[in-house]
């Protein structure tokens, strides 16, 4: 790497927190979609700013997991304190880095509080996605500052007049404002942390009121406890204070307080507009909830700050082990991963089909899917997760609404009515795609509320869409009929009622519970063909005829018939080998030791898993 | 211990003119062959013999053969006389019982009078023909090359040598009907045989029969046509006089039986000679290296040809024991079989897989059905 000291002038005594006048404060966060080069472009500052040095740069140094830096998305956001100088005054400037994904947008909601500006961050080769874009409305719903930029304009494929056009009609200004920058070489670096000096107002704060602190993460570490991010607002925050969560009204002394730059650094305190962790000893990210006001124990504030809400869990999902021995390990597994996840929730329970394990819920669906690939990694599980789920209301004859959240758990008898979640989604996609979009949005029961054109070639549509009909491969089907061009985001907008109804699966009269869904009625006649058809092809045959049959409540919607089969016996002893013959029974008798019963009918537990994985390739044996 | 059990041999000729689409026993044709000449066969079979004469010296096992059996492959392929001197080798080693089974497998079209005579005179006293079947569709799909018209002509020369005669069948072959086991099992009926073997086809992976269906140019047989097929063939069979006494054997009496396959379901102890041979001798079983040549540069070099072996644990050799004694109508003693096996068998009597009567008198015998679920029975007694 080369040496930007000479470009613009690092500072060259960094202010004490504590003692840093707002004015001196800038903080700010990037809003990118992932692979448009935050991480890289973070790096660059931590680098130019000189507080990582070149030696011990890290790529991509502040996303810690392996999975993040693998999927090359940022999941826990942090703040870190950097020192600038422009024209000869000295500036802490603090990054805050926010989440990228759809899953997180409390959490980025919550980072973009803690900010008074934003660097708009779009790769110059492939213009704003949809979750970039309702981002950007959160920071400018926020009152933030906007700063576009367009990284990667050293790559070929860049078309920085194209995309800086297009983000001036977004935001308003002149293209030429439009800051060109690359991560990767730094060009641009040094006069963007300019930009933010300039532009970016600084934070204000009454220093004299009870302290008021805002917490925009918290992270569980394995020898400190939960580390919590705060900005403070009012007031000051001073080693060896007793706090108070204003949500829960939980008191704890403070071990610790200091900023990170990267490393953590204690300090004497943090005071108005400052950004910085506290550490209690706490041991469970629930104790300090993001978007919690952190204020004085002794002299408290009355009046938190806005915006605190508890994560909703939108997406629920059934994790087994597939080796049911493993169940401990998944439970001490989801254990942990709880102390860092404050929105991650789960209780045990039993399938006929795949045995003992948890109903979690989840933020969506990419939270779901890095919890289930934690789990796997981190702590060596083989898992399968049931087709994803959304909380829906029932109201039963009797008046009685419960949620359900597992289609097993459906009320039997009459229900009067079913209210679903609803979300808004935003589809971002060259123009050419509006058709087949369309397309699958009303196969989905999507309503359109509006398209905006913007730049010369591509198109927001914004939809009204049931949630539980977007879970399950909704995505996938969007970026192959888009060539992978779409991008999605999507947020709570309700609920609302509709004709749904849950469809059972039975193997000879039994209810397989895995595979019951809560579909629209409509739609529940190809579940029902689908589901009976693909375990017919799944499930070998058994020494009597199996029915299998899709139902709505007692009625037979789908029907498929596994004949029974007559022989089960390998005719020749191969001359005198005697061995491979006692073999091919140890082995027989190995396969029916995992088979899981349901009734009679003995089924593979990897029929079951295939069957709900829609791979339908798996060899019948 | 070795006393109470007979001792055979087992001669494998592991080569073939062509190999059959559906075998993956070990054989060559010879082309496959690297050296190993066949015309040297008898030297190194005579050469492993030294070598089993010089251990069970050793053991001070003086037992001499109850039955041998030459299987392949092909055996007649070979000149006759080595399969004679072959006996004779054999004999002079171990000495054969006097009422010794001496069995040859042989090839409808391989043979002829004046061969099925020279094997008579050498000390053969049974033939097995392999026919599988009286269709020539089904023999084509067999890749089996011999003309069934020639079945009953060699079926006399070898009666006229004064051979016992059995004859093997294979049933459920791709694109094989009901009409078409039907023609073989007539055949069976006119030839008058006093045995007959009939096996389900099995596809076997790695065998050319396997890739051709696979690549979809033949069907995959239907087990539950297979079960109407063995079905058909134990009426037809007791028809003609013989009654099953193993799953997939029948016989005119018990005298007819054929004595060197039912050691192998008693777990009897046999030397097998020849690549590929599986073995069985005080508790131990083992196999020789496959490749003919392999198995020349051992025997030639005074070592042993085995490529492996094992002493099954007690876990094993009740599955072994449960699984073969089984397969034959006299069955298996319940007294032998575990507690938890034992609360089966009345559910298995309910479900009319063993029969009521014999589990009465302390035997598991299975019933037809039974039969046909063979393995599921085992899985559950096991």
């Amino acid at each position: 790497m080369g040496d930007w000291s000479g470009m613009s002038p690092r500072a060259h005594k960094p202010l004490q927190p504590a003692s840093t006048a707002p004015e001196q404060i800038r903080n700010f966060c990037i809003i990118a979609h992932i692979d448009h080069g935050k991480s890289t472009l973070a790096d660059r500052m931590l680098q130019i700013t000189g507080i990582v040095d070149d030696r011990s740069m890290r790529a991509q140094y502040l996303d810690r997991m392996d999975i993040e830096r693998e999927r090359g998305i940022t999941i826990k956001s942090q703040a870190v304190r950097m020192p600038w100088e422009v024209d000869g005054k000295t500036f802490a400037l603090n990054m805050i880095d926010t989440p990228g994904h759809v899953d997180f947008t409390y959490e980025v909601s919550r980072s973009l509080a803690a900010c008074e500006g934003a660097i708009l961050l779009v790769d110059a080769a492939q213009g704003i996605e949809a979750q970039t874009l309702a981002n950007l409305y959160l920071a400018m719903e926020n009152d933030l500052t906007i700063i576009p930029v367009l990284n990667k304009i050293d790559l070929p494929a860049a078309d920085p007049e194209k995309y800086a056009l297009e983000l001036a009609e977004l935001i308003g200004g002149k293209p030429e404002d439009v800051l060109r920058v690359s991560g990767k070489t730094g060009m641009g670096v040094s006069e963007l942390l300019d930009l933010v000096v300039a532009q970016i107002p600084a934070p204000v704060g009454d220093p004299n009121a009870p302290a008021r602190a805002m917490i925009f993460d918290s992270v569980y570490d394995a020898y400190r406890g939960v580390i919590t991010y705060v900005r403070v607002i009012d007031g000051k925050l001073n080693p060896r204070q007793r706090i108070q969560m204003m949500s829960t009204k939980a008191s704890h002394e403070l071990i610790e307080i200091g900023v990170s730059s990267p490393e953590p650094i204690p300090s004497e305190g943090l005071g108005v507009g400052e950004v910085g962790y506290l550490i209690t000893g706490v041991k469970d990210v629930r104790q300090s909830k993001v978007g919690d006001t952190v204020t004085d124990f002794q002299k408290p504030a009355t009046v938190a700050l806005d915006g605190y809400t508890d994560p909703k869990a939108m997406v629920f999902s059934g994790l087994y082990p597939i080796d049911g021995s493993d169940y401990p390990v998944l439970r001490e597994a989801l254990d942990k991963l709880k102390l860092s996840d404050a929105s991650l929730n789960y209780e045990p329970e039993t399938s006929v089909a795949l045995g003992f394990g948890f109903r979690c819920g989840f933020l969506g669906l990419l939270h779901l899917e890095i919890i289930t690939e934690r789990l796997e990694r981190e702590f060596g599980l083989d898992l399968i997760a049931t087709a994803p789920s959304v909380p829906y209301e029932v109201t039963t004859e009797d008046r009685k609404t419960v949620t359900v959240t597992n289609p097993s758990e459906y009320p039997g008898g009459k229900i009067n009515s079913v209210r679903e979640p609803l979300v808004k989604a935003s589809i971002l996609a060259p123009k050419d795609y509006v058709g087949a979009i369309m397309e699958l949005c009303q196969s989905r029961r999507g309503n359109l509320l509006g398209m905006d054109y913007f730049g010369t070639d591509r198109v927001e549509m914004k939809y009204e869409i049931p949630l539980g009909e977007i879970v399950f491969d909704f995505f996938d089907h969007l970026k192959s009929r888009t060539q992978g061009y779409a991008s999605l985001d999507y947020e709570d907008a309700g609920d609302q009622e509709a004709d749904l109804v849950k469809v059972d699966i039975m193997l000879q009269g039994e209810t397989v519970d895995a595979f019951s869904a809560i579909v629209h009625r409509e739609k529940a006649y190809a579940y029902g063909v689908l589901m009976t058809e693909r375990l017919k092809k799944l499930i070998p045959r058994q020494q009597f005829e199996v029915p299998i049959q899709a139902a709505i409540g007692a009625r037979i919607i789908a029907r498929e018939t596994i004949s029974a089969i007559r022989k089960d016996v390998l005719a020749k002893c191969y001359g005198g080998d005697i061995t491979r013959k006692r073999k091919l029974l140890e082995k027989q008798k190995e396969g029916k030791k995992r088979m899981k019963m349901v009734g009679r009918v003995e089924v593979p537990q990897e029929a079951f898993i295939a069957a709900l994985q829609g791979d339908e390739e798996v060899k019948k044996k | 211990m070795s006393d109470s059990r007979t001792l055979s041999a087992y001669v494998h000729v592991p080569y073939c003119r062509v190999r059959c689409g559906y075998c993956d026993f070990n054989t060559y044709t010879s082309t496959e062959l690297r050296g190993a000449k066949q015309s040297d066969f008898v030297d190194h079979v005579a050469a492993e013999i030294d070598l089993a004469r010089t251990e069970l010296s050793q053991a001070q096992d003086t037992r001499e053969l109850s039955t041998i059996f030459f299987g392949g492959g092909t055996p007649t392929l070979l000149p006759v006389t080595d399969l004679v001197g072959t006996v004779s080798n054999l004999r002079q080693a171990f000495g054969i019982a006097a009422d010794a089974e001496v069995t040859v497998e042989a090839n409808p079209d391989s043979v002829d009078a004046d061969y099925l005579g020279a094997l008579a005179q050498g000390g053969v006293n049974r033939v097995s023909f392999g026919v599988q079947s009286a269709v020539p569709s089904v023999l084509a799909v067999l890749d089996r090359t011999h003309n069934p018209d020639r079945v009953p002509e060699v079926v006399a020369a070898a009666r006229a040598a004064g051979l016992a005669v059995s004859i093997d069948l294979i049933y459920g072959s791709p694109g094989e009907t009901l009409d078409d086991w039907r023609a073989s099992l007539e055949l069976v009926a006119a030839l008058g045989v006093d045995h007959v073997s009939a096996y389900s086809l099995i596809v076997e992976d790695g065998t050319a029969l396997e890739r051709k269906i696979r690549r979809g140019e033949l069907e995959d047989p239907d087990p539950n046509l297979q079960a109407d097929m063995y079905e058909m063939a134990d009426v037809a069979f007791s028809q003609m006089g013989l009654g099953w006494y193993e799953l997939s054997n029948w016989s005119r009496s018990s005298t007819t039986r054929s004595r060197h396959n039912v050691a192998y379901w008693l777990n009897q102890d046999w030397w097998g000679f020849g690549a590929g041979a599986h073995s069985h001798l005080a508790g131990r079983r083992w196999w020789n290296v496959k490749h003919p040549a392999a198995y020349a540069q051992r025997v030639m070099a005074g070592e042993s040809p085995a490529a492996d072996g094992e002493v099954p644990t007690s876990s094993e050799k009740y599955l072994e024991d449960v699984l073969l004694g089984t397969r034959l109508v006299e069955g298996f003693a319940i007294e032998r079989l575990t507690p938890e096996a034992r609360d089966e068998v009345p559910a298995l009597v309910a479900q009319g897989l063993i029969i009521q009567d014999a589990a009465a008198r302390g035997r598991v015998v299975l019933t037809l059905q039974g039969r046909l679920v063979a393995d599921a029975v085992v899985r559950r007694l096991t």
